[in-house]
């Protein structure tokens, strides 16, 4: 690393601080238009400091929304993110554990079918993935919300290129202690993976949460709206002039789960880089 | 504690054979050691009695008992990796209790099991710690500790010690020995380490190329070595070879010069054979009474001994003799030098067996 000192460091943290407030600003406006009222929002020059309608709007928002409550999108987004996160990581380190530990006819094939499927994104499936989960009665629930978007091929991917570092005599060493597949998966392999499974979930919660052409065509019912396509629904369309102030709240509300994750996983994420033994 | 029998056994990979038919019986409480190159099958001979490597062809009894279609955990085997594979994520107790537990042992049992082989290790300040925070030594014991906990039928160690320092390496090999001989169980020990082979074996078996060239004591291997192999790979510096002929008053060698070798007399005459010496059975003589000369190339001074290399005559390979420390040699010197009565070793030339 370069050390600088006097002007090469105060330029390095005029340009560091310049970067943050070009970020930072939008978020920052945001938060103020989510204080204000309709009429001080649309109405130039908008102010540049909070104002005093904090707990109205937010409670607002919460509450009752615009077309439906967002405490209750924020709750599906929350279940959705977390469903397809979790479901992701279990079924891909499953799958990787396969592909790396066991050998079984058409191993291969099945790792290269998981791996092609990469090149597919939702959106290239979505119509038959939408007949399927419509003949399935998915529509409307959280299954339907999860389910389809659970296989990650990337995730496999990961893990199997992660499997492929631990040395061989682990699992030796293991399996002469007497431990079986699931043991040395519990056992070993799991807790080896922490690191892994931590950066992963940050990344699928993320991807989850900002779902929102699947959300949008297999759900019709207001109460299970999700919190991103809510607040698309929210803004003014046409020939009305919507509710800024409540929109806002909204959308900082939208902000802080995904903040919270990254914040709190990065502790776990980091710990794990410095514990584990290379 | 059980015996080893290993009868007859071969592995293939596809249609390659790496190993060649080994068989071997191993006592019970027998320290065995398998020595040999790299490549050599050692390594593969120890994973398949320890169940990580299918065996191809016939039959290893642990305890009388064929194992060759058992799981590595239902051999009760415990094995000592080269590398130490502790689990990096548990604590050194845990490392050790792993495979207690897996077993269904009760707490108590496993605690005191424990306690008892990291006392036995000196390990005990170091039960609540990661594998990451020890030294190489240290690993080294609790990948021992583990596997004394399970007080197994056998110990097999793939080379332990070839990742510590020589100076940790000295050391652990006594430890290694005391520990063996304290609890007395059967073990098998693979190692590339001449000195480790010799100083650890109660037997060797010296391997070569998929095939075990000599089954005996250390002692046996070193005086009668079975082939030229074995000849060569037993014993530093390794032993002088001299390809010659039997003559009526010795050996023939290639430049046409005899040696005068007394023992060559038992050998029919006009057989094509290896002569042996050891640097270790050469010692400097009155010219008179000199088997050879040898026109020195380099010395050596280790303190102890000094080496002398040297070209014989037109033959190409290097020679070694070693000398007591105090001798005086220079390069380019002619050295006069007898061979001590009974210690030379003959090879047919084209089989390389001892005759």
């Amino acid at each position: 690393m370069v050390e600088k000192r006097g002007i090469g460091m105060i330029m390095m943290h005029l340009v560091l601080i310049a970067g943050i407030a070009v970020v930072c600003f939008p978020i920052y406006m945001t938060f103020v238009g989510s204080t204000l009222t309709h009429l001080e929002i649309i109405r130039p020059p908008m102010p540049l400091l909070p104002g005093p309608h904090f707990i109205d709007n937010y409670a607002q928002a919460l509450a009752s929304g615009v077309n439906a409550p967002v405490g209750r999108m924020l709750f599906n987004s929350f279940v959705m993110a977390m469903g397809i996160a979790v479901g992701k990581i279990v079924i891909s380190i499953l799958s990787a554990y396969a592909i790396v530990y066991f050998r079984f006819p058409f191993r291969m094939l099945a790792f290269w079918a998981i791996f092609v499927t990469l090149m597919l994104p939702v959106e290239v499936r979505i119509v038959p993935t939408y007949e399927v989960a419509a003949s399935l009665n998915l529509l409307n629930s959280y299954t339907g919300l999860i389910l389809p978007l659970i296989a990650s091929a990337t995730a496999t991917f990961l893990f199997r290129q992660f499997f492929l570092t631990v040395p061989d005599e682990l699992l030796e060493a293991a399996r002469v202690d007497g431990a079986g597949p699931v043991r040395f998966f519990k056992d070993i392999l799991l807790p080896l993976s922490v690191t892994n499974i931590a950066a992963l979930f940050v990344i699928l919660f993320i991807y989850g949460w900002n779902q929102f052409l699947w959300p949008l065509l297999i759900t019709t019912k207001p109460e299970m709206n999700t919190i991103v396509m809510g607040l698309k629904q929210m803004m003014p369309t046409a020939d009305d002039y919507g509710n800024w102030p409540v929109t806002m709240a909204a959308a900082m509300l939208a902000i802080l789960p995904p903040v919270a994750v990254v914040i709190f996983m990065q502790r776990l994420f980091v710990k794990g880089l410095v514990e584990t033994e290379k | 504690m059980a015996t080893i029998s290993i009868r007859d056994v071969r592995k293939s990979y596809g249609t390659t054979e790496v190993i060649h038919g080994v068989s071997l019986d191993v006592a019970d409480g027998e320290f065995i050691v398998i020595v040999g190159p790299s490549g050599c099958g050692k390594s593969t001979l120890l994973r398949m009695v320890a169940g990580l490597e299918r065996i191809s062809g016939g039959t290893i009894e642990i305890g009388g008992r064929v194992v060759n279609e058992l799981e590595p955990r239902e051999r009760d085997i415990a094995m000592v990796f080269q590398n130490y594979a502790l689990y990096p994520h548990m604590t050194v107790f845990d490392n050790m209790a792993y495979g207690l537990r897996i077993a269904g042992k009760t707490k108590q049992e496993i605690r005191d099991r424990v306690n008892k082989a990291a006392a036995m290790l000196q390990l005990e300040p170091y039960l609540e710690r990661k594998p990451r925070e020890l030294s190489g030594g240290q690993r080294q014991r609790v990948a021992m500790g583990r596997a004394l906990v399970r007080d197994p039928a056998a110990f097999l160690f793939d080379e332990p010690l070839s990742n510590l320092d020589a100076k940790l390496r000295v050391q652990m090999r006594l430890e290694i020995k005391q520990m063996q001989r304290s609890v007395g169980t059967t073990s098998l020990y693979v190692t590339h380490d001449q000195v480790e082979a010799m100083t650890l074996a109660d037997r060797l078996v010296v391997m070569n190329s998929g095939v075990a060239e000599q089954i005996d004591t250390p002692m046996a291997v070193y005086e009668r070595p079975a082939t030229r192999f074995v000849a060569g790979f037993i014993g530093s510096p390794a032993m002088n070879m001299l390809p010659g002929t039997v003559d009526r008053s010795g050996i023939a060698l290639e430049s046409g010069r005899i040696l005068a070798v007394p023992e060559a007399e038992r050998l029919e005459t006009g057989r094509r054979v290896l002569l042996g010496v050891r640097p270790e059975h050469l010692k400097l003589a009155a010219a008179n009474e000199a088997t050879f000369a040898l026109g020195v190339t380099a010395v050596e001074t280790l303190g102890a001994d000094t080496l002398a290399h040297g070209r014989f005559e037109d033959s190409s390979g290097d020679f070694v003799a070693r000398l007591p420390g105090d001798a005086k040699i220079a390069a380019g010197e002619r050295l006069p030098l007898a061979v001590e009565t009974g210690k030379t070793h003959f090879f047919d030339a084209d089989t390389g067996l001892r005759i």
